[in-house]
């Protein structure tokens, strides 16, 4: 603007002079404005980031002590969770397992669910029922976790309980089925999410090449959308196995290693919030928690990073020779 | 005679982007299609295989034959027209899948599961799109790191591989270089001894070129259809003259 202002004799001295003065003053005003909204945010981020740093460093001042009393294997692979006795055993290999085993059946039940969900919304499902569909499953996702072990607790456990005769209806499949409730919705978006990423010419080409609509779903669609749903169910796993009310609520509580189904279970994160309370401060068992959630904290971020990495791998290869 | 459009109107929910077509498809002759844009070409070419079923709210009316029998009559089965007419898009889409598995996708889909067959399948196919010399050695690479031009022949290769009657091609050259354009005229040059062609293009040279039979479309209506070296010397409608000798359009 200034350069043809200039450029023009015609152009009387003095207004020019203004404009390039005014101009200037803009693009300097403009620029600082540029540098503290970038330093803002950079400070945003940092303080986010800082808190964070400090929720781990607390975490681990708290944890690590027990490590004196203890060698680290004792401590994981230990069978016996007494804390309160005397002499305290803290071996959190129990609860270890009762994490494992809810988390791994609930995602059996809930990744087929989630997957189909997101096939039927994204590929099959006419415009009206995938907006209806979508809304539910965003229903489920906000559900409190308190209602869905409210939900377990006192209608599924006695169904289960009666129907199948057994001591308790608080017990590993009853916490698996509602921790797949809450991991479907994750699963099922992320994964539609995915799917509907998938590039238009790709089914094109399918369905040209004479193709059924579930042939194109199964053999281009979900292929190229694998990185995605990948993703969507490790996630979902992350979710289950940091869930906490829920198995608080109804895996039962005993920090004993199962024998089957239908045992009860003790996993780490309803141990901690059941026990956090009685444990005295800086004792024994208040170390053993924190390092329980060190354990807790490692598993997710190990989840976290493999989602990471997969979504990486085959960005990079352009979604791969599937 | 292998295609036949009778009288066919289509509409985009109201939009009618085509009025009462009706032409012949000659058997192994190339018959091109020109026109200027949005005049209803890539219409017209997806309706021959009933691409255009896939988007909502759309209809045909009047008839088109293949061999003789409506295509969408209420009998006729979609998935069995398109595995004897191919189709090749304007942009190049491969799967991201290997090379090999391109090109097996629509004869694994056919149920041809021997190895040798399989394998002696790929080989003719790229052969006849004339890519097998490029790709011999790199089979199991994926397709994604081709060229755009080899990325085009390895979709003709792939809707060769099905064996069909008619390969539909809608712009194929559109997004290529010269010489990958040269290439895949040379190539529908020897293809038309087996297959039927029926190829959009905005290349007048082109049109004129490689095709026996011409349809000048206009607005939705076929203005024009006839030899090709006819539509280009001496062309009936003044509208026809005016779009070959680029006075609009
Ligand atoms: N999916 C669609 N929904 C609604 N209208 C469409 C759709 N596809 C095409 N049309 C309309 O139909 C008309 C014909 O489109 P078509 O794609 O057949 O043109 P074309 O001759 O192939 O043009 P081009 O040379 O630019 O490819 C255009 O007016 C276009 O806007
Ligand atoms: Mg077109």
């Amino acid at each position: 603007m200034c350069a043809v202002a200039g450029s023009k004799p015609a152009v009387p001295a003095k207004p020019k002079k203004r404009t390039i003065m005014e101009s200037r003053k803009r693009a300097l005003t403009s620029r600082v404005r540029e540098i503290i909204i970038k330093n803002l945010f950079a400070f945003l981020a940092f303080i986010s980031v800082l808190l964070l740093g400090l929720i781990v460093l607390f975490l681990f001042r708290e944890g690590l002590p027990i490590f004196k009393q203890i060698s680290v294997s004792q401590f994981l692979f230990g069978s016996a969770w007494y804390p309160t006795y005397n002499p305290p055993e803290y071996g959190i290999w129990p609860l270890i397992v009762g994490s494992v085993i809810v988390t791994v059946l609930s995602c059996l039940i809930a990744v087929p669910f989630g997957l189909l969900a997101a096939v039927y919304i994204s590929e099959i499902a006419p415009a009206r029922i995938k907006e209806i569909l979508k809304s539910i499953i965003e229903l489920l996702a906000g559900l409190p976790s308190v209602v869905l072990g409210f939900f377990g607790m006192v209608i599924l456990a006695p169904w289960m309980q009666e129907t199948f005769d057994l001591p308790t209806g608080l017990n590993i499949v009853n916490a698996s089925v509602m921790l797949a409730v809450m991991a479907i919705p994750t699963i099922s978006s992320i994964s539609e999410d995915a799917l509907y990423a998938v590039p238009r010419e790709y089914k094109e080409a399918s369905y040209a090449l004479g193709a059924t609509k579930y042939e194109t779903i199964a053999k281009v669609a979900i292929p190229a959308a694998l990185s995605g749903i990948s993703t969507a169910v490790i996630l979902g796993m992350a979710r289950a196995i940091g869930e906490t009310m829920v198995v608080l609520m109804v895996a039962g509580g005993s920090a004993a290693i199962p024998r089957g189904l239908f045992d009860s279970v003790r996993p780490m994160p309803a141990s901690i919030a059941a026990e956090m309370g009685e444990a005295p401060f800086q004792s024994g068992h208040y170390h053993a928690l924190f390092a329980t959630g060190i354990v807790l904290f490692f598993i997710t971020l190990a989840f976290n990073l493999v989602a990471d990495h997969i979504s990486n791998r085959f960005k990079e290869e352009g979604s791969g020779t599937l | 005679m292998i295609i036949q459009t009778k009288n066919v109107d289509f509409f985009y929910g109201a939009f009618r982007a085509l009025t009462d077509v009706t032409l012949d498809f000659k058997k192994n002759r190339v018959t091109a299609l020109i026109g200027p844009s949005g005049c209803g070409k890539s219409t017209l070419l997806r309706l021959l295989n009933r691409m255009n079923d896939l988007i909502d709210g759309t209809r045909v009316e009047g008839e088109i034959l293949f061999e003789g029998q409506n295509i969408y009559a209420p009998n006729a089965d979609p998935v069995e027209i398109r595995q004897r007419i191919g189709m090749v898009f304007q942009k190049p889409n491969p799967f991201p899948k290997s090379i090999f598995n391109n090109i097996t996708y629509a004869p694994k889909l056919a149920g041809i599961r021997d190895r040798g067959e399989i394998e002696a399948l790929v080989e003719e196919s790229l052969k006849r799109a004339v890519l097998w010399d490029e790709v011999k050695d790199i089979l199991t690479k994926s397709a994604m790191t081709l060229s755009g031009g080899q990325q085009q022949r390895l979709c003709i290769a792939r809707a060769l591989a099905m064996k069909p009657d008619v390969i539909l091609m809608d712009e194929p050259t559109s997004a290529l270089d010269p010489i990958s354009t040269a290439k895949i005229e040379e190539l529908i040059d020897t293809l038309k001894k087996h297959y039927t062609i029926i190829i959009v293009t905005h290349n007048m040279q082109q049109a004129a070129r490689i095709s026996e039979y011409t349809g000048f479309f206009y607005m939705g209506k076929l203005i024009e259809f006839n030899v090709t070296e006819k539509i280009f010397t001496n062309p009936d409608a003044k509208q026809t003259e005016d779009y070959i000798t680029g006075r609009f359009g």
